[in-house]
């Protein structure tokens, strides 16, 4: 294989509805970051149905170029058509490596696109580096749920390809007058595959709010135990403008939905403040939120693993603690 | 000589445990509080073949044996000793005679429906004034024509108003005491069978314990079980085998208030630490701990020694179940007890099973024999017949 | 209907915890159990089986001792297990342990694979969808339900996204990650548990798979850990025991320190 023929940083703008995902731009800003290492560009490769008018918001965000990618075929993700089309996109313009959004989209395209191109993929990871010298990915996932962090390398095969969690790379702040290349690229299906057919897609209400946009987030854990405790959260949340979110616990519990929970196999976050009420703080949990710029954990169990990370650490029971903290919000918020 | 379990035994134990976990233990407040025969968990265990552990394959039964059967009430009973009971009951008091005294019609007709759960199963000994000296029976049975004519009470039966089939003793002969008592089976949909008072107990409130009425009731001559006057020997012997369902049953309590014990003297803290870290507690658990190991051996062995009796119907193993039975009772009743004291407050509340652990576990040294009962049998293997 | 389940013995990573001097996993006394999101893809298999009278074959790549969840599978209600196990085998990343079970479907005859979405030891949701590559055949990650027409042949399938589900049809081959949270996987039935150990377990080493040996294990994986370490938590902030006025007065203090209110 010779290394020479690849090049640049690709990150796999991901968009839905033709909605750029926030991933997407974290990771451009993550590619940006690489590229002062090794001096390469940063592509995104934008595929979708009518979407070639967001390339400027990508190189806003930091590319150097976009790969537009504009398909009828592509207009809402089935696994074999996107692999069709990102695959040749990959062969045709070999990039040294490509990034995509660990969500439910970039981890079902990702180990495809591997898969056809022989290639490894390293999933999940949570920090990306650059060797300073030969220019290889230092790819950094946690493992065995979230006890151990493993730094994968991928030495001997191009694209070096990684996804990377959400809500995990920092943005960088737009620039209405970065300038950039926009390069369309028109592959060719073999439409004999299309053997999965979408029959509907469904949004569903309940899902709307993402836990991991929220800038304030009060979570609740076993001590919470019941419903009527995640809705004295609420009220705690709802006064500071934030969201609930929950340990697993409470989720596999039935409390809580799946799309609240945060830790290794929720969500990861990563809020202004992050109440953690009640939560013991498995290593599972922790990993999910402790790059919170603040963390403030009430627990009555002075010796739980939380407060390990906890900027403020309150021993005391959180059923005293939420509703006066909730009532003397109130007033402080309407001086 | 192996005291491990078989690969097979030990696959049961992950299956009985995890379903005690998720199915039972979240269940065990609510029917103890409510005192409500767990309908739901029967209909669970029933799909899953608990209701027929030792029961061979040929009459619908899983075809596993007694050390599963054993392993299964102690794992209910570690989460929920009302759970624990209704399987024993069943199990060992209804399906073991039929099967050990029954006719190949008898076993056809009834095992099938009761190891898959779709019968639950129930035993009718005790009476009023028939308690621990049982050959003092006043329930008759007279044969008339081709039927057999059921008059009288029984008290204190598990599973009773839940069961279907129920294997009862009466007296056929009061002339010959002991050799005068017959076994039958009675179906509860019989005429004139009804269920009488409901007890309200000390524990394990939500198994049914209530009061059997007789009243004319007629059965099929065929009905009778094993010859007219083995009725005393066949309850013996069932009991022999219920004494190692009861003896789990005890084992399960007392590991079930071990296991939460050790797990709040970890997170309880007084004086600035961990109860868990002061020595005393320490001695005093491992002493516990120990108990309960040399009552699981006694329990194993005593399963291990009826499956041999299952195999050659000359192996005894009544000592053996009377061993295990005393001595995972008073097991029970000694571990709960210092289990709530180190509870403290909390323990005597019914925030924390382990108050209901107590409570259940004293049971276990009146049912199925009390403890000076289980003391007669093992004193008569002790000293055989005194001179 | 024939079907394919890919399984795997995981620790059960709730149960590991950190040393805290040496800051290595304390894996002594973890239990070894089957993977939930297979035990789900178990389950729909098994459904199916059910319905229509599916044959069910599970398949496992590990060590020998990864025998016991197949007996697990069996006391489920699977028909046939196989045990991939070799030393040449070890050391696989997610791309050659792919090759190595798509080697072995290849062996076998089947309608349809069903496997977890990810391993709870690695993570990684790979496995699945580069096996499908391999096998050259559909994939559908993310299943939350399986229905199948007997009639038209055709299944249909609920896969979960972020913001819902998608609800997408096919006829012939393909393979499906299936969540946990999305069924209760059955427990073994005691009949199931005591017929286990009767049934057999096909033991398959690598000469069984037709798939050259510098695909498989550590050479014929692309990716290769440089290091592994244990996280450095961060320092903790102070930790105050009060009561609830007191613990108000700290936490608006240190919300308005961070300009939020």
């Amino acid at each position: 294989m010779d290394f020479s023929e690849y090049k640049d940083i690709y990150v796999f703008a991901e968009q839905r509805d033709g909605k750029i995902q926030s991933v997407a731009l974290e990771l451009i800003g993550k590619a940006r970051e690489l590229s002062k290492v090794t001096g390469e560009k940063v592509v995104a490769i934008l595929a979708g149905c009518n979407v070639a008018s967001q390339a400027g918001t990508l190189i806003e965000y930091g590319a150097d170029k976009v790969v537009v990618i504009d398909d009828k075929n592509l207009e809402t993700y089935v696994t074999e058509q996107y692999t069709q089309a990102v695959y040749q996109a990959v062969t045709k313009f070999k990039p040294s490596i490509l990034m995509y959004g660990a969500t439910t989209i970039g981890r079902d395209l990702a180990p495809r696109i591997a898969a056809r191109l022989g290639t490894g993929l390293t999933a999940d990871c949570t920090k990306l580096d650059i060797t300073e010298d030969t220019h290889e990915l230092q790819m950094t996932r946690p493992a065995f749920g979230g006890n151990l962090m493993a730094t994968i390398m991928c030495p001997n095969h191009r694209p070096q390809m990684s996804t990377v969690r959400p809500g995990v790379m920092p943005k960088s702040e737009p620039d209405k007058s970065r300038k950039g290349e926009v390069v369309e690229f028109k592959p060719t299906f073999d439409q004999s595959k299309f053997i999965v057919k979408l029959v509907k897609n469904v949004k569903e209400k309940k899902n709307t709010v993402d836990i991991s946009e929220a800038k304030i987030l009060v979570s609740g854990g076993r001590g919470v135990g019941c419903k009527e405790g995640f809705e004295k959260l609420q009220g705690l949340a709802t006064v500071l403008g934030g969201e609930v979110s929950s340990s697993r616990a409470m989720v596999d519990a039935g409390v809580m939905p799946h799309d609240r929970q945060v830790g290794q196999t929720g969500k990861t976050v990563r809020p202004s403040v992050y109440f953690a009420l009640g939560i013991s703080g498995a290593i599972q949990h922790l990993a999910g939120m402790e790059e919170s710029d603040c963390i403030i954990a009430v627990n009555k169990d002075k010796f739980a693993p939380i407060f390990s990370v906890a900027d403020l650490g309150i021993v005391c029971d959180l059923n005293k603690v939420v509703p006066a903290l909730t009532e003397r919000l109130k007033k402080e918020i309407k001086k | 000589m192996n005291f491990n379990l078989t690969k097979t035994q030990s696959l049961f134990k992950q299956m009985i445990r995890e379903f005690a976990e998720k199915e039972v233990k979240p269940l065990a407040a609510e029917i103890d509080e409510q005192e409500r025969f767990p309908q739901e968990t029967v209909e669970k265990m029933a799909k899953l073949g608990i209701f027929g552990i030792p029961v061979p394959k040929q009459y619908g039964g899983a075809g596993g044996d007694n050390i599963m059967y054993s392993i299964a009430v102690e794992e209910l009973s570690r989460c929920c000793a009302t759970t624990g009971v209704v399987v024993s009951a069943h199990t060992s008091l209804c399906m073991s005679p039929i099967l050990q005294f029954g006719t190949e019609e008898q076993k056809m007709k009834y095992i099938p429906k009761l190891a898959a759960g779709e019968w639950i199963g129930a035993f009718g000994l005790t009476e009023p004034n028939a308690g621990t000296d049982a050959a003092g029976q006043q329930t008759t049975a007279v044969l008339d024509g081709d039927q057999w004519v059921i008059n009288g009470n029984k008290i204190f039966i598990t599973n009773a108003g839940h069961a279907d089939v129920y294997v009862v003793v009466a007296m056929t002969d009061k002339s010959l005491g002991t050799k005068g008592i017959s076994a039958f089976i009675v179906e509860a949909t019989t005429p004139g069978f009804t269920i009488g008072k409901k007890e309200l107990k000390m524990g394990i409130r939500g198994s049914a314990t209530a009061e059997l009425i007789f009243t004319n009731v007629r059965i099929p001559k065929d009905n009778l079980l094993g010859k007219v006057g083995e009725g005393f020997k066949i309850a013996m012997m069932t009991l022999d085998g219920g004494r190692i369902g009861i003896a789990s049953q005890a084992l399960g309590i007392a590991q079930g208030a071990l296991d939460e014990t050790v797990k709040y003297t970890k997170e309880r803290k007084q004086f600035g630490k961990a109860i868990a870290k002061f020595q005393n507690t320490q001695f005093q658990m491992a002493d516990l701990k120990t108990k309960i190991e040399a009552a699981r051996l006694l329990v194993r062995s005593a399963a291990f020694k009826e499956d041999e009796h299952v195999k050659n119907e000359k192996v005894n193993f009544s000592a053996d179940a009377a061993m295990a039975k005393l001595y995972a009772a008073e097991t029970a009743m000694e571990v709960t007890t210092k289990c709530v004291q180190y509870h403290g407050g909390y323990g005597y509340t019914r925030e924390y099973p382990v108050e209901r652990m107590m409570r259940d576990a004293k049971i276990t040294e009146i049912y199925e024999g009390t403890s000076e009962v289980q003391r007669m049998v093992i004193a008569g293997k002790l000293f055989g017949k005194i001179k | 209907m024939k079907l394919l389940v890919c399984i795997k013995q995981v620790p059960d990573t709730t149960e590991i915890k950190i040393d805290p001097v040496t800051k290595t996993l304390v894996r002594d006394g973890v239990p070894a159990i089957m993977n939930p999101d297979d035990k789900g893809g178990l389950e729909f298999a098994l459904q199916l089986k059910d319905k229509f009278g599916a044959e069910v074959t599970v398949i496992t790549m590990g060590l020998p001792q990864a025998d016991l969840i197949l007996r697990e599978a069996f006391a489920m209600g699977a028909d046939k297990a196989i045990l991939l196990t070799d030393r040449k085998l070890g050391g696989a990343d997610t791309l050659a342990t792919s090759k190595a079970l798509a080697g072995a479907a290849r062996m076998l005859d089947w309608d349809l694979v069903i496997a977890g979405r990810q391993a709870i030891d690695g993570d990684t949701a790979q496995v699945g969808p580069e096996m499908a590559e391999h096998l050259g055949i559909p994939q559908i990650s993310y299943v939350a339900d399986v229905q199948y027409d007997d009639k038209a042949k055709k299944f249909t399938v609920k896969k979960e996204t972020e913001d819902g589900y998608q609800i997408l049809e096919f006829q012939g081959k393909a393979l499906l990650t299936c969540l946990a949270s999305a069924v209760k996987p059955r427990y073994m039935s005691v009949g199931g548990i005591v017929e286990a150990y009767d049934k057999e377990v096909e033991i398959w080493g690598a000469d069984r798979i037709d798939v050259p040996e510098t695909e498989l294990g550590l050479k014929g994986s692309p990716t290769k850990v440089f290091k592994s370490f244990t996280k450095e938590l961060k320092q903790p902030g102070q930790i105050h025991e009060v009561d609830a006025e007191e613990a108000v007065e700290l936490i608006v203090a240190k919300l308005k320190e961070k300009h939020i209110i």
